[in-house]
């Protein structure tokens, strides 16, 4: 039966419970119907995503520590599997990815060519383990590959078919601030299937909520057992100490302090700390940059058109006749953290931050999208 | 779970293979400038290839070289035929091996894109139209419709700048232009020759001779931007309201429909809000230095 999320029914008196091992049943099930099933895993000291086949491919037991310019994986002294924060990885990474064959071109005869798309048969996706900031970053991007007058092909045929299961985020970083942009800890939509993981007092579950009607249909085949007042109770405690661990927080007035902070003197200050090196901009759940790149073979018969994930932070970015438009670090920061928390709502009806800390987390000088605000606002006039 | 934003924006006018360059062939080759700097194609589409709409006066294509890359280049004319005119300047790797092609080619296309010169606003106005160097390009649609339905319009102001009198571009037709009682074609250059005899300096000078009714005049400049800011101050001093004037953006640009990223301005996209905006859009990104 469907549950219509936010009813009554759903908040109080139908909560459903799963033991850990029931996300293993889950993997497997997803994968049985079909789906490329991704989530955590450790690797290269961070949690990153990538092909999980069961419970043992998940983080349990690990949590990561957050602060501008560090990030550390820590063992935890339960087992929870979604007890860390977020890695350097989003699912950005598979709905546009990194590098993307757009078309293959074919010299003719005659002189002309023919041009056939590049990537087809995606398989579809099942994502594992996303938190509430990742899912409102996919709605951000959603508007920028789908609301536009023409869609990203490629874009909407591997975000159609995705199976998303949230799990909401129980212990926010250092870095993290999606309290005070509206996006999270807990995920209000979105999902098809939403995991609240509660590691107390010995005992280890997870309530889960049914999003949509294939997540009620999966649900299901879980065979959730209804909740017990105290399960009911500890879930709850999560929800509500969650949103109060965020690291920092954004200002609420963002967009207009930095509408009104184009000449402001901070942006040369940074550009002293910032090494221009694209890291924020990669790590971003948001950002969409891309550069399209000609890959000829070498007897000139067929090219293919290459697509990149590109960032402002490069000169050649604003590449025109005469040089980079924006050349000075100053000018390219500025662009960056305009667009970001300015413009994009302009163009997009969104900020294009959702919260999640990771420029900050990878920043290698630590540089602090939240501390920047904070500090142009404080001195809008840049007198200090 | 499937995203609900499935839906084209309302304004979609564009074909489905908007991203895909399609074959159309080099019909001929026109040397624009002596060096052949600047040159004019005249392209033509393949057997089998859907062309888009027209293209309005103030919009651009993609133009793709097979094995080398992509380039937007506005439509200087369309042909009665269906031909569109590109005119272009050689001056990066794609412009250059553009340069060495010929009539015969086949040569990429999609588009068109981008916003239009307001040429239906300026019926029954005077109409100022300010360019510089190869800025001619992108205007000379607007000149080709006003000179088509030649009544439906006021006195007619061409204010050219160009580097030197070998620069100038599309010299023929200036000079029928300049031949013409039913077009004033003020011409100037930053440095002239021994042989040149007509104006030496900035174009703002040409406007400032006047000749429109600044109660009613629309005034489309597309330049350097440092030229379209003086140009524009120029129209405002001579009466114009800042938004009866409209200048032509360039900026890098990879896609051509708002997902690459390279061609904002502040909250504006080149390719999709622009090429053409009303001054006011722009004016304050004129004096923002690296916006």
């Amino acid at each position: 039966m469907a549950v219509p999320r936010g009813s009554p029914e759903a908040q109080e008196s139908f909560v459903e419970v799963i033991a850990p091992q029931a996300v293993d049943t889950l993997i497997r099930l997803l994968a049985g119907d079909g789906y490329e099933v991704v989530g955590p895993t450790r690797r290269d000291g961070a949690i990153v995503y990538d092909r999980v086949h069961g419970l043992d491919d998940l983080p349990a037991g690990w949590t990561d520590e957050h602060a501008p310019g560090h990030y550390r994986l820590r063992e935890r002294d339960d087992a929870a599997l979604f007890g860390y924060v977020v890695g350097p990885h989003s699912w950005k990474k598979y709905l546009f990815p990194p590098e993307e064959t757009l078309f293959r071109l074919t010299r003719q005869p005659d002189g002309s060519f023919v041009t056939e798309p590049g990537e087809s048969d995606v398989p579809p996706r099942a994502f594992i383990g996303m938190r509430a900031c990742e899912l409102a970053a996919i709605e951000v991007q959603d508007r920028v590959f789908l609301g536009q007058a023409v869609q990203d092909r490629g874009y909407a045929a591997r975000r159609q078919d995705v199976f998303m299961v949230a799990a909401h985020c129980a212990e926010p970083g250092g870095t993290c601030f999606c309290a005070s942009m509206d996006t999270g800890p807990r995920a209000r939509e979105g999902f098809d299937l939403a995991l609240t993981e509660v590691v107390d007092g010995g005992q280890h579950f997870l309530v889960a909520e049914a999003g949509t009607e294939a997540g009620r249909a999966m649900l299901e085949r879980l065979e959730p057992r209804a909740a017990t007042d105290a399960e009911r109770a500890a879930a709850e405690r999560v929800w509500a100490e969650a949103p109060k661990m965020m690291g920092r927080q954004m200002p609420g007035d963002a967009r207009e302090v930095l509408n009104q902070a184009f000449e402001h003197p901070r942006w040369g200050e940074t550009a002293e700390r910032c090494l221009s090196c694209s890291n924020c901009t990669l790590v971003c759940p948001t950002c969409f940059c891309s550069q399209v790149e000609e890959v000829p073979d070498l007897e000139g018969q067929r090219t293919e058109r290459v697509r990149r994930w590109d960032s402002c932070f490069n000169q050649e970015h604003s590449h025109l006749v005469g040089g980079a438009h924006r050349d000075s670090v100053a000018a390219r920061y500025r662009q960056w953290i305009t667009h970001k928390l300015a413009t994009w709502h302009d163009q997009f009806g969104t900020s294009g931050c959702v919260g999640c800390g990771r420029c900050i987390t990878w920043c290698p000088v630590g540089i602090d999208i939240t501390e920047e605000v904070t500090a142009v606002r404080r001195d809008p006039e840049g007198r200090a | 779970m499937a995203p609900e934003t499935l839906q084209p924006r309302a304004d979609s006018a564009l074909p489905e293979q908007a991203m895909a360059p399609q074959p159309w062939r080099i019909h001929s080759v026109r040397p624009d400038v002596a060096s052949n700097e600047v040159f004019s194609w005249t392209l033509y589409p393949e057997p089998g290839v859907e062309p888009g709409p027209p293209p309005a006066p103030g919009q651009f294509n993609m133009l793709y070289l097979f094995g080398v890359g992509e380039v937007p280049i506005s439509v200087s004319a369309i042909t009665a035929d269906g031909g569109i005119v590109h005119t272009t300047r050689a001056v990066g790797s794609v412009t250059r091996t553009m340069q060495d092609l010929g009539p015969g080619a086949v040569v990429g296309l999609r588009g068109p894109f981008g916003t239009a010169w307001p040429v239906e606003q300026a019926r029954g106005r005077d109409l100022v139209l300010v360019a510089g160097g190869i800025g001619l390009a992108p205007l000379r649609p607007v000149i080709h419709a006003a000179l088509e339905r030649r009544d439906d319009f006021g006195h007619v102001v061409i204010c050219y700048g160009a580097r030197s009198p070998g620069d100038m571009i599309f010299r023929d037709e200036l000079e029928a232009w300049g031949a013409r009682d039913d077009l004033d074609l003020r011409i100037t250059v930053d440095r002239g020759t021994a042989a040149w005899r007509g104006d030496v300096g900035v174009v703002t000078q040409l406007i400032d001779r006047g000749g429109f009714d600044r109660r009613n005049t629309l005034a489309m400049t597309c330049g350097p931007e440092v030229m379209m800011r003086f140009a524009a101050a120029s129209l405002e001093r001579r009466g114009l309201k800042p938004e009866d004037i409209f200048v032509s953006m360039e900026r890098n640009m990879r896609c051509a429909v708002g997902f690459c990223g390279h061609c904002q301005i502040g909250s504006q996209f080149v390719c999709r809000d622009g090429p053409v905006f009303p001054y006011p859009v722009m004016e304050p990104a004129f004096r923002i230095r690296e916006l």
